[in-house]
């Protein structure tokens, strides 16, 4: 049993023909010219961040820590520190956290499993279109019709909650003719408008991924007797944890740098103060509206250098909802 | 005999079964409307007595929330006599789910129902539309100026905005999706990181490079060149999320019949993404025309209607109503509200643009 094969003439080496024959010349414009503008907007964007870094470094070298650690902004002093600006945005986007989370999670909830199917895309519709109403227009609803009524609740919990040091006020809120104006243009009243922007933001990206959630699992849930509750808590909760935080972390970064509603309702005050309700605070952007016009060379470049650090905050929290978003369980491994 | 038996249950017919019907779930029966409106009825009741004469409280908010509250408890309790647990918590999520929904729908009607209410005043004045402010006091009555300057402005900085970030935004978005290859997860990356970047910061950067360094003037131009910063990277994420969409069995089809690489993506690949190219410009246009903070930095505001975005200061929309409501003078704060009327007008006609886009996208799959 031995097998034979045929002798096989030695042919002259081949080489293979080459399957990719390359681009033709328009496609060879059309990529050079995509990759143009790709590398365009990469440079100009990427410009600006390394602008900023680099326009920031004379104003650290300057100030050291203390700019840091300072609070009051006078360049004529040459006293310049972020530290109460940087409490202040830090307040005023959590106070809008606080309230945007629970609302945009129960809206969400509320469209995907709640809502009759006759109002979901008119529910839809009008969370899309709280997202595009301009900041400043919230602002001028805060400051004139929110605030008359908000400045009640600020009261009302300095009344009863005035012992915890956030809720504080200078003023005695027990009086029979209490102070108004000391409650007014506060953080929490600034965060209670940015909250407006904030809410669509969470929202949209909560409802996106509670639409995800596996349908299978949904109805085996519902099998096993779950209440549509029993199903958010055991199935779209646990499914969409990702989309939660990724999407509050997305309305924390818009919410960080925050302009024009935080303009109009606050007053602004240098001073690192926790408590919220009291009129006066200070944030990032503020300042640098405040403070450009009539700013030397050196004080914008420590304008900007503020600026930088709220980018580098709002770029940290957008990273990681990012990377939070991605790593949540998007419908891998739910087929049924 | 056996076989017999065997035809006899063969031929046996099975009895008609009845005509299902099938069972309606998630009905809310008399008990539970009863139990429904008879715990809003009595909560409403206890709190009226209760509010001000134990509580002491004032105010109509406080007055809500107490009621809300009781209504929770006496519509647990009512539940709780009939129904099991799991049913209590039910009703109490539904409630709550529904209340959350009704204020925050209420928030926003009432931002745009109360910004035309106090812009009314201002609205009815045709002059509102067809003049400008210059030579016009901050105090001067309601019959004299208008925005046409601000809204002039809004229109021609948005438009070159446009100009200028569309063909990069999309221009990107196709790199990113269609032509690949090293550079593209870099500038995806980049693109990513640049939406984080606040407005003001955008504004700044122009205002420092443009204005303080190379000494050009304030202008509208500065403004639509920042606005364009943030907006390119909002059009290139939306336009690459519309264009990996776009099923590649089109692309493998337009390559089949000989179709190049630039073919491909002007002739299928660009016109099935349209409406979802469409809707990321809209989203960043109505993104663009309410940005405050920039037009603040970038562009001064003037008084006098004006064409040329190059050398003189150019007012806009949402500059307008921040300098009327500075000044805090009552006539000027109804223009204001007048001016956000017309900007949420504005807003509002892109979205409605937006959701038609949208629906006609729905239509064709």
């Amino acid at each position: 049993m031995t097998t034979t094969f045929p002798e096989v003439a030695p042919t002259a080496k081949r080489t293979p023909r080459t399957l990719n024959p390359g681009l033709e010349p328009s496609d060879r414009l059309f990529h050079g010219g995509a990759t143009m503008v790709g590398m365009f907007v990469l440079i100009m964007t990427g410009s600006i961040g390394l602008f900023l870094g680099y326009q920031s470094i004379p104003t650290l070298r300057h100030y050291g820590l203390s700019f840091f650690t300072q609070t009051s902004w006078q360049p004529e002093l040459d006293k310049i520190g972020i530290a109460a600006v940087l409490v202040g945005t830090v307040e005023v986007a959590l106070v809008a956290m606080v309230v945007a989370f629970p609302f945009a999670l129960m809206m969400a909830l509320f469209i995907t499993d709640y809502a009759p199917r006759q109002i979901k895309s008119w529910l839809v519709s009008a969370v899309d279109l709280m997202a595009a109403v301009p900041s400043i227009i919230y602002g001028l609803w805060g400051f004139y019709l929110l605030q008359p009524h908000a400045i009640n609740l600020a009261r009302w919990l300095s009344q009863h909650f005035g012992w915890f040091p956030l809720f504080h006020v200078d003023t005695d809120p027990n009086a029979a003719v209490w102070q108004q104006s000391r409650y007014t243009s506060s953080a929490f009243i600034a965060g209670l408008a940015v909250s407006m922007m904030a809410i669509p933001l969470a929202c949209a990206v909560m409802r996106a991924v509670f639409d995800q959630a596996p349908l299978g699992e949904r109805e085996a849930a519902m099998a096993l007797g779950g209440t549509r509750f029993g199903v958010a808590r055991t199935v779209v909760f646990p499914f969409a944890k990702g989309g939660i935080i990724g999407g509050t972390m997305l309305a924390l970064g818009r919410a960080l740098g925050e302009t024009a509603a935080v303009l109009i309702i606050v007053s602004p005050d240098f001073a690192i103060k926790a408590r919220i309700l009291e009129a006066g605070s200070q944030t990032t952007s503020q300042l640098i509206a405040g403070n450009f016009g009539d700013a030397t060379k050196s004080q914008l470049s420590a304008l900007l250098t503020a600026g930088f650090v709220l980018f580098l905050i709002t770029l940290l929290v957008n990273s990681v909802a990012a990377v939070v978003i991605r790593r949540s369980r998007s419908g891998a491994g739910t087929e049924i | 005999m056996t076989t017999l038996q065997v035809l006899e249950t063969v031929q046996e017919t099975p009895p008609p079964t009845p005509r299902r019907v099938p069972r309606r779930i998630r009905v809310l029966t008399v008990d539970d409307w009863l139990s429904l409106v008879g715990a809003v009825i009595s909560s409403l009741a206890v709190v009226t007595i209760g509010y001000e004469h134990i509580l002491d409280g004032s105010g109509v908010l406080g007055f809500m929330v107490c009621w809300y509250f009781t209504f929770l408890a006496i519509y647990a309790s009512l539940v709780a006599l009939t129904n099991p647990r799991q049913i209590v918590v039910e009703r109490l999520v539904t409630s709550t789910l529904y209340l959350a929904a009704t204020v925050v729908i209420l928030a926003l009607g009432s931002t745009v129902v109360y910004t035309f209410a106090k812009g009314w005043h201002a609205l009815v004045h045709v002059n509102f539309y067809t003049h400008d402010m210059s030579g016009v006091s901050p105090t001067a009555p309601l019959t004299q100026g208008g925005i046409l300057h601000a809204l002039v402005g809004s229109v021609i900085e948005v438009g070159l905005a446009v100009a200028i970030s569309v063909p990069l935004g999309i221009g990107t978005a196709v790199y990113m999706t269609e032509v690949g290859g090293r550079g593209s997860q870099l500038v995806r990356t980049v693109v990513e990181a640049m939406t984080a970047l606040p407005e003001i910061l955008a504004g700044l950067f122009v205002y420092v490079v443009l204005i303080v360094g190379f000494g050009l003037p304030k202008s509208g131009l500065a403004a639509s060149v920042a606005m364009a910063v943030t907006m390119v990277p909002i059009i290139a994420r939306a336009g690459e999320v519309a264009l990996r969409v776009v099923p590649s069995g089109l692309r493998e089809a337009s390559a089949a019949l000989g179709a190049n690489h630039w073919k491909t993506v002007s002739r299928v690949v660009l016109p099935s993404a349209r409406s979802g190219l469409a809707t990321g410009t809209i989203l960043a246009v109505a993104r663009g025309i309410g940005e405050t903070a920039i037009v603040l930095i970038c562009s001064a505001a003037s008084s006098f209607l004006t064409f040329n975005p190059t050398n003189v200061p150019m007012n806009s929309l949402p500059l307008y109503i921040y300098t009327a409501y500075s000044s805090h003078e009552p006539t000027a704060i109804t223009r204001a509200f007048g001016a956000a009327s017309v900007l949420l007008t504005m807003v509002l006609l892109l979205f409605v643009v937006i959701r038609l886009l949208v629906r006609d996208k729905g239509q064709q799959r």
